[in-house]
């Protein structure tokens, strides 16, 4: 059926369940991993709540079909796109339009009335009172003949005009103060603006704008240095309880036992002298000995900061753990890191005195491995393990990858985690080639996720998909 | 006794506050679910937003007994599920004399000899209880595998005895301090729950419930102060838990608004690290002095 509307939104057979289950695989193309059972469960609750309710009736799909605090985040942005979406359609579909009716009242009304109105509401923090102020704003903007049609720049034009902004606003002209405006709050003014806008954009031209999946940005959780800093430590601390548990518990267990005899006779005498059970000598775990080295220099300067937040981390988990740091010569930097504990404080010492300061300020790894060598070769041994935190680029400099090729052989293990991705290793004068090989692995790692790709590696588990 | 069944969400959410936990409205729902679909129930969140409580009160309002199993590093399924008590096995062997082969080995595998840990428990008992799976992250991914039969279909398969399975549907909550990411399979069989710390009215009436003699001025003051230093960078923010002691605290000290004298007094009941203290008292303690000494 031809509609004079134009490009008519797929709407699909009437009912809940197929929206329900368009809106499952719309989630599914934003990589939510939803599955049948999940589905399922979801029209299982769906039966058990009031459907009136949009707050029962969210929660209810969200705890049946999303199963992480991210998962959680991308249903939000998508549940409330895919119904805004919905009704709309089905809006255009049965030809309902609000019409002149909308703004009902908007003449009346006074922008500085307005203004202490919605501050009020955004202040008492009232969803229904905020929707409906935004759209009272809208129209009266929309008489000032103020719209640009770009919604963005609508929103932060109504925003400015309204004196809207986050913290203590200035009080003006002896005025009461005013108390000050929580920045979700305001948020949440703005996002009735923006939908508000959206839909009488979508009432004059009769056609929903075509969807797209969320951008990169919005995926991603809100993050910062600090929160970076918690997730280096959740996957170090992963590392911590791998490479505790799993190795030697798999590895030692019951070879190399040796049985206590007196503790063996003294239990059998529960058992009437039959020595039912052997007793063992405690199998003392190995300590793991750590040696991490942290390039430093200039070259590295975007991810060092991760780097150090990594030491940091490791350094929380592991006693036995000694590191160090380098540009053209190497520091011990153990002692800082074990008497302080603030992260910042720590960067800081570290710039200033971790005697790394050096003349050139180009990374020499040449120099650094034969000074390693030199200053800890008799501590190292079988069971200690190398991490290598650099870029290898030795800027034109001798490599000596033959001096490395002893530490390697010293040390039990030895691992590079590389802050370049694969793809420019041993361009320019990146040397990690002659170094790759004498490694038990080589790592690009830039990320957490990276990170905890390492550590799966290293604890014996399997690599972490792609 | 007889047992309660909600009806509706707000049953769940008044019966909930009835046992002394003020629900926000997820988890309201969530619970609301759990009863009547008879799923586990996965609660995550930062550390003492009250997700073990959640359970507590759970098995309060809904009168069954509470049934708790403490996950830990390297705990197994002689300490979680069952184990033979084997001494008894063997006394019952010494103690048989003439009897058969077969008569015994019929004899000391079953019900008997059977010692039951908690999940067992939960499942074996008569009366419908509340299992609490708390700190689930602690264990290792193989601990997780042996929970899903226990989970799906609430039976334990015992290879002498064959399959226990539940006679009452118990009502399920793993806790997860997010620690680890918990696999897929547990996941895809739970109802999944996210605590965040509380809005500030709600805050404010958990901390005057447990402590109702604090005047309103001073609680909103003080969830203010503790929503404050949650919004710094600390290694452990103030949980619920340390609000209201620090709001009973006050009390003992008689406070009547917090200055910087009494902050500062009483900091160490909600600030438990010395770089955090360090912090807290640089940041919240000056706002405090601004702020307070025009009214002192």
């Amino acid at each position: 059926m031809p509609t004079p509307y134009g490009h008519r939104p797929e709407t699909g057979p009437p009912g809940l369940a197929p929206k329900l289950l368009a809106f499952c695989e719309e989630l599914r193309s934003e990589g939510v991993a939803v599955g049948t059972s999940e589905i399922l469960d979801a029209f299982a609750a769906l039966e058990q709540v009031p459907w009136e309710s949009r707050d029962d009736f969210r929660e209810a799909l969200a705890a049946t079909i999303a199963k992480s605090q991210e998962d959680r985040r991308l249903f939000e942005l998508l549940f409330d796109r895919w119904f805004f979406r919905t009704a709309e359609a089905e809006a255009i579909e049965r030809e309902i339009a609000e019409g002149g009716r909308r703004h009902e009242g908007a003449e009346r009304l006074d922008i500085d009335e307005l203004r202490e109105q919605i501050r009020d509401a955004i202040v008492e923090g009232d969803d229904g009172e905020m929707r409906d102020l935004a759209r009272l704003a809208i129209a009266a903007f929309g008489r000032q003949g103020e719209g640009s049609g770009v919604v963005g720049v609508d929103v932060q034009r109504i925003r400015r005009t309204l004196g809207l902004s986050a913290g203590q606003a200035p009080a003006d002209d002896g005025a009461a103060e005013l108390p000050p405006i929580d920045r979700e709050q305001l948020n949440a003014f703005e996002r009735h603006l923006r939908r508000e806008l959206e839909r009488d954009l979508i009432e004059r031209t009769s056609t929903l704008p075509p969807a797209r999946p969320l951008a990169e940005l919005d995926r991603a959780l809100p993050t910062s240095p600090t929160q970076d800093l918690a997730a280096v430590h959740r996957a170090v601390s992963q590392m911590k309880r791998r490479l505790a548990t799993l190795g030697h518990e798999q590895r030692g267990r019951r070879k190399g036992r040796t049985v206590d005899v007196r503790r063996t006779m003294r239990a059998s005498l529960e058992t009437g002298g039959v020595p039912l059970r052997l007793r063992h000598r405690p199998k003392r775990p190995r300590r793991p000995e750590i040696y991490v080295l942290c390039d430093v220099s200039t070259s590295v300067t975007s991810a060092s900061v991760f780097f150090l937040s990594v030491l940091h981390a490791l350094h929380d988990s592991f006693r036995k753990l000694r590191s160090f740091v380098f540009i053209e010569r190497i520091s011990e930097v153990t002692e800082i890191f074990e008497h302080e504990r603030d992260f910042r404080e720590i960067a800081a010492r570290i710039s200033s005195e971790g005697g790394v300061a050096d003349v050139s300020g180009y990374t020499d790894y040449g120099r650094v491995w034969l000074e390693f060598l030199g200053e800890i070769s008799e501590d190292l041994d079988p069971r200690s393990t190398v991490i290598v935190l650099g870029d290898a680029r030795t800027n034109g400099r001798e490599p000596h990858a033959e001096v490395f090729a002893q530490v390697a052989e010293r040390a039990g293990r030895l691992f590079w985690l590389n802050p370049e991705p694969k793809l420019y290793w041993n361009y320019g004068d990146s040397v990690m080639a002659a170094y790759e090989r004498y490694c038990d692995g080589a790592f690009e790692c830039w990320t957490t996720r990276h990170l905890e790709t390492f550590v799966n590696v290293v604890a014996g588990g399997v690599p972490a998909a792609d | 006794m007889a047992v309660t069944e909600p009806s509706s969400v707000q049953d769940v959410r008044e019966g909930l506050e009835g046992a002394g936990y003020l629900a926000g409205e997820s988890a309201a729902l969530v619970a609301y679910l759990a009863t009547r679909l008879g799923k586990p129930v996965l609660v995550e969140g930062p550390a003492g937003v009250g997700k073990t409580e959640l359970a507590k009160a759970l098995s309060r309002y809904l009168d069954r007994t509470l049934v708790r199993l403490q996950c830990y590093e390297g705990l197994d399924e002689a300490k979680a599920l069952y184990e033979w008590n084997y001494r008894k096995q063997l006394l019952r062997i010494q103690a048989g004399g003439e009897s058969g082969w077969d008569d015994v080995q019929d004899d000391i595998f079953n019900d008997e000899f059977l010692l039951e840990r908690p999940l067992m428990q939960a499942i074996a008992s008569a009366e419908p209880v509340v299992l609490l799976i708390d700190e689930i992250d602690k264990t290792d991914q193989e601990f997780e595998a042996m929970l899903l039969e226990l989970l799906s279909d609430f039976q334990i398969t015992i290879p002498e005895l064959g399959q226990v399975a539940a006679t009452t549907m118990p009502v399920v909550v793993l806790t997860s301090n997010n620690s680890r990411e918990l696999t897929e399979a547990l996941k895809r069989r739970c109802l999944y729950l996210w605590l965040d710390y509380p809005e500030l009215e709600r805050e404010m009436e958990i901390v005057r419930m447990h402590a109702p003699e604090l005047p309103e001025a001073l609680a909103r003051r003080m969830v203010e102060v503790v929503r404050m230093v949650r919004s710094l960078d600390l290694k452990k923010p103030p949980s619920i838990a340390e609000s209201i002691d620090w709001a009973r605290t006050l009390l003992l000290m008689g406070a009547e608004d917090i200055d910087r004298e009494t902050f500062e007094q009483s900091m160490s009941i909600i600030v438990k690290h010395r770089t955090d203290i360090d912090l807290v008292a640089e940041r919240v303690g000056v706002k405090l002095a601004d702020s307070v000494r025009p009214q002192a």
